[in-house]
């Protein structure tokens, strides 16, 4: 009899009401060093802006630290180095859970902080980011005891102060990866910040004062590329441990040939997604999507080429598009948000850019989310170019920024051809139900990390890092340990 | 063709509805639209007329105080074959449908004969809606085609009564069968005779079977019935049943309905809970909201 039903029925839209994190932070006018256990102001007496992304509103001056203040940061950390690296592993071990146990308790506040700095959507500095820096310090604390089970038969010494430069993507994240190694290793630290994400940084540094890590430990100096030169370049540092650009990443390791320093390198990535017909293919589709928009495409081992096999390559593309529809861009304090404000100015002109060349170039642009995007800010519609080929620029270059290529492959040998063309070995996923095929895939990508079946997976114990221009060295597991230690 | 299905990434995004923020206004419409969408459900040995009549007055009017705008009946009272013509007379006029569950709920283990009488006897009897079960044995045991021909008879003996297809999702274990027994279902009923939007639903779980309706397994039919629509434009209709209890649970499944196949779904003629608990949790939120306290158990009739 099929009537229509009930009466009064609710109307059919519904939309999500703003839901804004409002857990209340408060941030100093001024940030300054910090150097040998205290915060010093810069004897460069030079400050710079750090804005939020999201509204380009100045969020604090912070300090530019120059020759002078990097000098003294190195001393200090030199100074400290022979009691810390004395100290049983045990006691190294219980500072760093102690950070971590300080860390969860102070969440809230991190995330906060890290996504009014850096634009990323409170769901995943909350969900992603902060709890991955606990996670980071936790491990490392449990290995601070046991080197000598790492590397066994060796002897474990540290390496000694370690010069460390991180970037703006995952700001806390980044420094956890760094420190937390380097201190259960015995090793004292200077870290350096990107430029338009200090903040995190500066309040981890107030989580070492509440947990009285020793003074000179660890040493945060902030600036721009300059800071990072005085730093890299400083005679004291035994150890140079760089994320970044591939072309920085070069320079440091031209610059530091025949110092002696140690050095280890993550930078950039063109990571493939690789999709067989024979996939689980919804679910792939979300691999796609977290792949690449996942921190607005800010990710070194971001999936940024997607290889669809030629069979499924229209389903998927409808499937794509139809996906992103659901993508939440916009506030990134609204906890509804999946996609934020581009992390600065001049990066959102490099991807806008790239966007140019790629419509120049014949590629066809889709942008499947057609929000309203704020007035004020940085933003960038998530989008995915057809009709490219792997020598088009945007499918060469990284971009870093919430654009993907799409293009098709006919046989495993093709795609993993077209994977490898690249200057590049960061990552890539694998999506296939046969597991023999993943095995076989897997093995021959030249990557220093494969996803099957998925794709941004991270896990403290897992290392990290790359192949090729994609740097060398890893961050993680067991092997993150490595780069850190002197083995006799 | 079975489509693959891969779990990690189901349970990943399925997990992804649940970490939505539905707050204030959006709270309140997406309670009442949970609300519009229930299947107010007995399903015992020992319902009784009474019963059946008091649970027909709850879902006129699910609530008996003052809350405006007034608050939506529930979609239909779902009970056994016997109790139709008395839940049929108690919601006469009220636009609440009836169904009925048939086809020998909820085992299936009965003669074909047996079931399609069951079907024919409910819709003789009134039922707008028929939610039938499949043959577990038979698809689990590869008779595909045996399964396909028994629901695209429960169909025809349907008639214009709508049909709810009961996959008994916890019996089937899998993802993978899920989701090759939701393509099953929809295109043998499909084979009946075309379909109007929201004249065949597929339906988890008869809730006598644990676990009973889940995110990830309700996820995987709603791809089934996305590339159906993709395929065809038809809007197939979603039910899950059994173990949805609470307000928030009911708004993460609305949540994962508009994220996926969108809002032309978020309606009682596309999506449904087989709950009966359910009701008075969504009362108790609506009530709070308006009233600013919490109402006690027995301020609401029970379900």
């Amino acid at each position: 009899m099929a009537t229509e039903t009930t009466t009064n029925t609710p109307s059919a839209s519904w939309e999500y009401s703003a839901a804004p994190e409002r857990f209340p932070i408060s941030i100093e006018e001024t940030h300054k060093l910090f150097i040998d256990g205290k915060f010093v102001s810069p004897k460069s007496r030079k400050w710079f802006a750090t804005t939020n992304p999201a509204t380009d509103e100045k969020l604090a001056d912070i300090a530019t630290a120059g020759a002078a203040d990097v000098n003294t940061a190195v001393l200090a950390a030199k100074k400290a180095l022979p009691k810390w690296s004395k100290l049983p592993g045990s006691e190294r071990a219980k500072y760093l859970y102690r950070i971590a146990r300080r860390i969860q308790e102070r969440a809230r506040e991190f995330a906060v902080l890290e996504t009014l700095d850096g634009g990323k959507p409170i769901k995943e500095s909350r969900d992603v980011d902060v709890p991955l820096v606990a996670q980071h310090f936790f491990y490392c604390a449990g290995w601070a005891d046991k080197l000598e089970y790492a590397f066994p038969g060796r002897e474990v010494q540290p390496i000694g102060v370690c010069g460390q430069i991180i970037p703006w993507n995952f700001p806390l994240m980044m420094a956890a990866w760094k420190l937390a190694p380097a201190l259960a290793c015995g090793n004292t630290c200077v870290l350096k910040p990107a430029e338009t994400t200090s903040l995190t940084a500066l309040r981890l540094a107030e989580v070492l004062q509440e947990v009285e890590l020793p003074a000179g430990v660890v040493n945060i100096v902030t600036g721009a590329g300059d800071t990072g030169k005085h730093l890299a370049e400083h005679k004291s540092i035994n150890k140079l441990a760089f994320t970044g650009s591939t072309g920085v990443g070069k320079m440091l390791m031209r610059n530091s040939a025949g110092t002696g320093k140690r050095l280890t390198l993550e930078l950039g990535g063109k990571s493939a997604n690789i999709i067989f017909a024979d996939a689980a293919i919804d679910q792939a589709v979300e691999g796609i999507v977290s792949g690449i928009y996942f921190n607005q495409g800010h990710v070194c081992c971001a999936g940024s080429r997607l290889f669809v096999e030629e069979p499924i390559l229209e389903e998927v593309i409808q499937k794509l598009t139809h996906r992103m529809k659901s993508l939440r861009v916009g506030d990134p304090m609204d906890k509804n948000t999946d996609v934020g404000a581009i992390n600065s100015r001049a990066q959102l002109q490099t991807i806008e850019q790239y966007i140019k060349t790629g419509i120049a170039e014949g590629g066809q642009l889709h942008e499947a989310n057609n929000q309203q995007l704020p007035s004020k800010g940085n933003w960038c519609n998530p989008c995915f170019f057809t009709d490219i080929q792997p020598s088009h620029t945007i499918a060469r270059e990284e971009i870093f920024g919430p654009v993907l290529s799409v293009m098709t492959f006919r046989t495993p040998e093709e795609a993993i051809t077209r994977a490898n063309n690249t200057p590049y070995g960061l990552a890539a996923g694998v999506w296939t139900d046969k597991g023999s095929k993943v095995f076989e895939v897997a093995k021959r990508l030249e990557v220093g990390i494969v996803w099957c079946n998925s794709y941004n997976q991270f896990d403290a114990a897992s290392p990290f890092g790359g192949f090729k221009e994609s740097g060398f060295g890893r961050e993680g597991g067991m092997q993150g340990l490595k780069p850190y230690v002197k083995l006799v | 063709m079975r489509r693959h299905v891969d779990t990690v990434m189901v349970e990943q995004r399925a997990a992804s509805f649940t970490r939505r923020s539905i707050k204030t206004q959006s709270k309140t419409q997406g309670l009442r639209l949970a609300l519009s969408m229930i299947d107010l459900t007995t399903l015992e040995g020992k319902d009784s007329d009474e019963k059946v009549r008091s649970l027909c007055r709850k879902a006129i009017t699910p609530w008996e105080g003052e809350i405006t705008p007034s608050l939506p009946s529930v979609a239909a009272v779902c009970v056994y074959p016997s109790l139709v013509r008395i839940a049929k007379r108690a919601l006469e006029g009220s636009g609440v449908h009836v169904a009925s569950v048939a086809t020998g709920f909820p085992s299936g283990q009965f003669p074909l004969s047996v079931r399609i009488d069951d079907v024919t006897k409910a819709v003789e009897a009134g039922a707008d809606e028929i939610d039938m079960v499949i043959n577990r044995g038979a698809f689990l045991s590869g008779h595909y085609d045996e399964v396909a021909e028994e629901i695209k008879q429960v169909r025809i003996a349907c008639g214009d009564a709508h049909l709810k297809i009961i996959l008994e999702t916890g019996e089937l274990e899998t993802l993978e069968n899920v989701r090759a027994a939701s393509d099953l279902a929809i295109e043998a009923a499909a084979s009946a005779g075309p379909i109007a939007d929201g004249e065949v639903f597929i339906k988890t779980s008869t809730g006598k079977v644990s676990p009973a309706a889940t995110m990830p397994v309700t996820l995987v039919m709603l791809d089934a019935i996305q590339s159906y629509f993709d395929k065809t434009g038809v809007r197939i209709g979603m039910k899950p049943a059994g173990g949805i209890r609470t307000a928030k649970q009911s708004l993460h499944y609305l949540v994962m309905v508009k994220e996926t196949l969108g809002d032309d779904w978020l309606t009682p003629n596309l999506f449904r809970f087989g709950a009966s608990s359910l009701a008075n949790d969504v009362l108790r939120q609506l009530v709070r909201q308006h009233t600013g306290r919490y109402t006690a158990n027995f301020d609401f009739s029970e379900a």
